[in-house]
C-alpha cells in the first residue's frame, strides 16, 4: 500500500468529491435511504453496479489503456446525462488537483484531448498511474470511493451517526476488495480484447433518480 | 486497445438448442426481400408481412417477421441464438409471438440467448420483442449486440421481468451493447435476482420491481428526447428519457412493478418518440390486461 | 501548499489559459444574515458600469443566493453562477475549491473575459475564510445586530481578511450595539488591516467597500503590467 494511494483517497484530496451524494441525496428524499442499514444496502448496490464499473475503467486506465476510447466507453456506459456531466465535472476537478500534485505529460495531454473534462474513472486511473500507483490501486480508489460518497453524504443528510456510517463501510470493505479485483482482472482482459471487456454493469433506478435529482430546483449536494 | 469487440458475450462455445438467422435486403423495387429465413431447433421464424414506417411515410415497405418458440425455452442449459442482418436501404421489423420464458434446467445450469443484430446504412431494424420472463429458479444469460453503421435507423425494445405471476424472481444477467461504426454507443448489463450482483433488489438496485424496461431509438433522422422524466418520484413506475452521449439517439428507462404497468409507458413514448404517426407499429397487446 | 506566496497574486491551477487578463477575486465571507448577498448586489449595482463582473454563490441550499441576485437583476443572469457545497459551504471556499475554480472559469468562457470575479461564501461561522488558491482578497461582512463582541472575539474571518465590513450600524442604536468598542476590539484584532462601519443596502453605504475594490482592482492591474 503506497502513501500516494493514501493522498489519492482522502476525503481532503482537492478533488470536488465533497459536494456530491452519489446519488444518496435523492435516495433519502424518495425514502430509500432511512438509516444504517438502508445505507449499507445501498452502498453495496452502488458498489457492484456505478462502483465496478468506475473501478474497472480506472484500472485500465492505470495500467496504460488508450484513454480516449476509455472515455468513450464511460459515456456507453453512463445513459443519464446528468450523470456524464457529474462525471466530467469531477473529472475536471481531479485532473486540476492530479496535475498539481503528480504533475505528468500523460495527464497534460488528457487535459488538452478534453478541455471539458474526462470522465472521473478514466482520470482517476491516469491520476495512479502518474503518482506510481497500480491498476489495483486505482480500482480500489474507484471502488470504495463509489461506496464512501454516499456514506459520508448520509453523515449530513440523515444525521447520521458517524459511527455507524464508518462500521458500513468497514464491514463492506471485503466487497470493495472483490469489486476491484474483479475490475483489474477485466481490465487486463480489455488489453488485448478492447473495451468491450470491460464490465458495464447498469443501475437504472440511480439513472432515473439521478435525473430526477439534477431537476430539484435547490440541492445541497451536485449529484 | 480497440473499442470494438464484446469479447465477454460468448458466442459459438456449447450446443446451439435454438437459432434463427434472417438476412433483409432492399429488392431493388422499393420494398424488402428476406432471402435467409431460418429457424432451427426451439426457435422458428415466420414472415408477418409488411409494414411502413409512418403511414405518410413515401419510404418503401418494409418487411416483417415473427419468432415463434416451438416451446417455451430457454431451459437451463439451452443455447439460443439470433442473427438478424438488416442490409442497405431495407426495412424491417421483428416481433415475437409470445412472451420468452426462462426457466430451470434440470442441473441448474444457465442458459444463454444471444442476439446480433447488425443493420447496414440507410436501413433500420424494429426489434420489438414480447417480454422476457425470468422464472424462479431459472438463470438466463442474455446478450444483445447491435452493430450500427452511420445512417442506420434502429427501435429497440427490450422488456425484463422477473418472476411469472406472483413467483419469486429467476436470475437474469442481460447485456445489450450498441455500437455505431464501431463506436460504443450504449453498453448496460442488468444483473439482478439471487445470487447475481449484491443489493441488486436494495435501494440503489430494483428496491423491489420486478420489471425493467429499455426503449432505444437510435439512428439518423430519429427525435431525440429529454432528459425528460416521464414519471413522479412517488409513481408506481419510474422512468427517464435521456439522450445518449453517442449522438442521435434516445433511450427510455423504466422500472415497474410488474409487466402490466411497464408496457404502456413504453409504447406511449415509443409513439412520442416516432413523431406519433407510427400507428401500425403499436405493439400487440401483452398477455396481461393494459 | 498555496499558504506562503511571495507574489500578491499567485498562479492558480488553473486549466483553462487565463493568457495576459485574469479577472480579480474577491470573496465575500461572513455568518449568516450579515449581509453578504446584499453587499455583493450593490457592489454590482455600483461597478458595474466601470468594470466586467461575474458573481459565483456558494448557498447552503444551491441557487438561493443566486436567484436574490437575479431577481433583483443586478447582473445578467448568464454573469452569476452557483455552485452546490455538499452542506459544507467553508470546504467549498477553503479545503476543495476546484468546484469553484470551475465556477469562475465557466462565466469566463460563457461571458468573456472578466475584471472582477465576487465570490460569495454560504452564510458560515466565524473560522471560515477563502483559500489563497481562490481568491486574490476577501472581505468578511459582520453586521452590528451579530453582538458587537464579535470583533473582541477574533477569529480567522475578523483577523485575517483584507477588509472587515461591520454592516447595518444604522441598526446599533436599536440593538445596543457600541460601536466605538467594535471600532476599538477589530484595530486590535486586525493589526494595520482596515475596516469599514457602514449599512451596504442604505443609500450610499456601499461606497467605501467598493472604493476599497477599485484600489484593489488598480493594484491588480498595475501588478500585471
Amino acid at each position: 500500500m503506497s502513501a500516494a494511494l493514501l493522498l489519492l483517497t482522502d476525503g481532503r484530496f482537492p478533488a470536488g468529491g465533497h459536494a456530491h451524494s452519489g446519488g444518496a441525496e435523492a435516495a433519502v428524499a424518495e425514502g430509500r435511504i432511512t438509516g444504517a442499514a438502508t445505507l449499507a444496502e445501498f452502498c453495496r448496490g452502488r458498489l457492484h453496479t456505478t462502483g465496478l464499473v468506475a473501478a474497472a475503467l480506472a484500472a485500465a486506465a492505470a495500467a496504460g489503456a488508450d484513454l480516449l476510447a476509455l472515455d468513450d466507453a464511460a459515456d456507453a456506459r453512463t445513459p443519464s446525462p446528468a450523470l456524464r456531466t457529474v462525471s466530467r465535472r469531477l473529472g475536471r476537478q481531479l485532473l486540476r488537483a492530479a496535475r498539481a500534485a503528480w504533475p505528468a505529460a500523460v495527464l497534460d495531454q488528457l487535459a488538452a484531448d478534453r478541455p471539458r473534462g474526462a470522465h472521473q474513472p478514466v482520470v482517476l486511473g491516469a491520476t495512479a498511474r502518474a503518482a506510481g500507483l497500480t491498476p489495483l490501486d486505482a480500482a480500489r480508489a474507484a471502488a470504495y470511493e463509489s461506496a464512501g460518497s454516499p456514506a459520508t453524504a448520509t453523515v449530513r443528510l440523515l444525521g447520521l451517526d458517524p459511527f455507524q456510517a464508518a462500521a458500513v463501510l468497514a464491514r463492506l470493505a471485503p466487497e470493495v476488495d472483490a469489486v476491484a479485483d474483479a475490475a483489474t482482472a477485466a481490465a487486463h482482459r480489455a488489453r488485448t480484447e478492447g473495451t468491450g471487456a470491460l464490465p458495464a454493469a447498469s443501475a437504472p433506478l440511480l439513472d432515473v433518480s439521478a435525473e430526477r435529482h439534477a431537476a430539484w430546483p435547490t440541492r445541497l449536494f451536485t449529484s | 486497445m480497440t473499442t470494438t469487440g464484446v469479447a465477454s458475450c460468448p458466442r459459438t462455445a456449447g450446443r446451439v438448442t435454438g437459432g434463427v438467422r434472417v438476412a433483409a435486403v432492399a429488392d431493388g423495387r422499393g420494398g424488402t426481400a428476406l432471402p435467409l429465413l431460418a429457424g432451427e431447433g426451439a426457435l422458428a421464424v415466420r414472415r408477418t408481412g409488411t409494414r411502413a414506417w409512418t403511414q405518410q411515410s413515401p419510404r418503401p415497405k418494409g418487411a416483417a417477421v415473427t419468432l415463434v418458440g416451438a416451446m417455451s425455452a430457454p431451459l437451463g442449459g439451452d443455447r439460443m441464438r439470433v442473427e438478424i442482418a438488416v442490409g442497405a436501404d431495407a426495412r424491417l421489423t421483428v416481433r415475437s409471438a409470445a412472451a420468452t420464458v426462462a426457466l430451470p434446467g434440470r442441473g441448474g445450469e444457465s442458459a444463454w440467448y444471444d442476439v446480433l443484430l447488425t443493420v447496414a446504412g440507410g436501413a433500420e431494424l424494429l426489434w420489438l420483442p414480447e417480454p422476457l420472463i425470468a422464472a424462479a429458479g431459472s438463470d438466463l444469460r442474455m446478450t444483445t449486440r447491435v452493430d450500427l453503421v452511420r445512417g442506420a435507423r434502429l427501435v429497440l425494445r427490450e422488456e425484463a421481468v422477473l418472476g411469472r405471476y406472483g413467483e419469486s424472481p429467476g436470475r437474469l444477467a442481460s447485456r445489450l451493447t450498441v455500437t455505431v461504426d464501431g463506436r460504443p454507443l450504449l453498453d448496460q448489463d442488468f444483473r439482478v435476482g439471487p445470487g447475481s450482483a449484491p443489493g441488486w433488489d436494495g435501494p440503489a438496485g430494483l428496491a423491489g420491481h420486478r420489471a425493467f424496461g429499455q426503449l432505444l431509438v437510435a439512428g439518423s433522422g430519429t427525435a431525440t428526447l429529454g432528459p425528460q422524466l416521464l414519471t413522479r418520484a412517488s409513481d408506481v413506475v419510474q422512468a427517464v428519457a435521456t439522450p445518449l452521449a453517442g449522438g442521435a439517439a434516445t433511450l427510455v428507462t423504466a422500472l415497474a412493478p410488474d409487466a402490466r404497468h411497464l408496457r404502456p409507458l413504453l409504447a406511449r413514448t415509443l409513439e412520442e418518440l416516432l413523431d406519433g404517426s407510427a400507428t401500425d407499429i403499436r405493439p400487440v397487446p401483452a398477455a396481461g390486461p393494459p | 501548499m498555496h499558504q506562503d506566496h511571495p507574489e500578491i497574486f499567485p498562479q492558480r491551477h488553473t486549466m483553462s489559459v487565463p493568457g495576459g487578463h485574469r479577472a480579480l477575486r474577491v470573496g465575500l465571507g461572513g455568518p449568516v444574515g450579515s449581509g453578504k448577498t446584499a453587499t455583493v448586489a450593490a457592489l454590482c449595482r455600483t461597478l458595474r458600469d466601470e468594470v466586467s463582473i461575474g458573481v459565483v454563490t456558494n448557498d447552503i441550499y444551491t441557487r438561493e443566493d443566486a436567484d436574490f441576485l437575479l431577481r433583483q437583476a443586478v447582473l445578467a443572469p448568464d454573469r452569476i453562477v452557483a455552485v452546490e457545497t455538499g452542506a459544507c459551504p467553508h470546504t467549498a471556499i477553503r479545503d476543495d475549491i476546484s468546484a469553484n475554480l470551475e465556477a469562475v472559469e465557466e462565466l469566463e468562457e460563457r461571458v468573456g473575459p472578466l475584471d472582477l470575479v465576487l465570490l460569495e461564501s454560504g452564510g458560515d461561522n466565524l473560522t471560515a475564510t477563502f483559500s489563497k488558491g481562490l481568491v486574490d482578497v476577501q472581505m468578511f461582512v459582520i453586521d452590528v445586530a451579530g453582538g458587537d463582541d464579535i470583533p473582541r472575539k477574533g477569529g480567522p474571518g475578523v483577523t485575517m481578511s483584507d477588509l472587515l465590513v461591520v454592516n447595518k450600524v444604522d441598526l446599533a442604536v436599536h440593538v445596543g450595539a457600541d460601536l466605538d468598542r467594535m471600532a476599538a476590539d477589530a484595530a486590535a484584532q486586525r493589526g494595520g488591516l482596515p475596516t469599514v462601519f457602514t449599512s451596504v443596502a442604505r443609500g450610499q453605504g456601499v461606497a467605501p467597500v467598493a472604493d476599497w475594490i477599485r484600489e484593489r482592482l488598480a493594484e491588480s492591474t498595475a501588478g500585471a503590467a
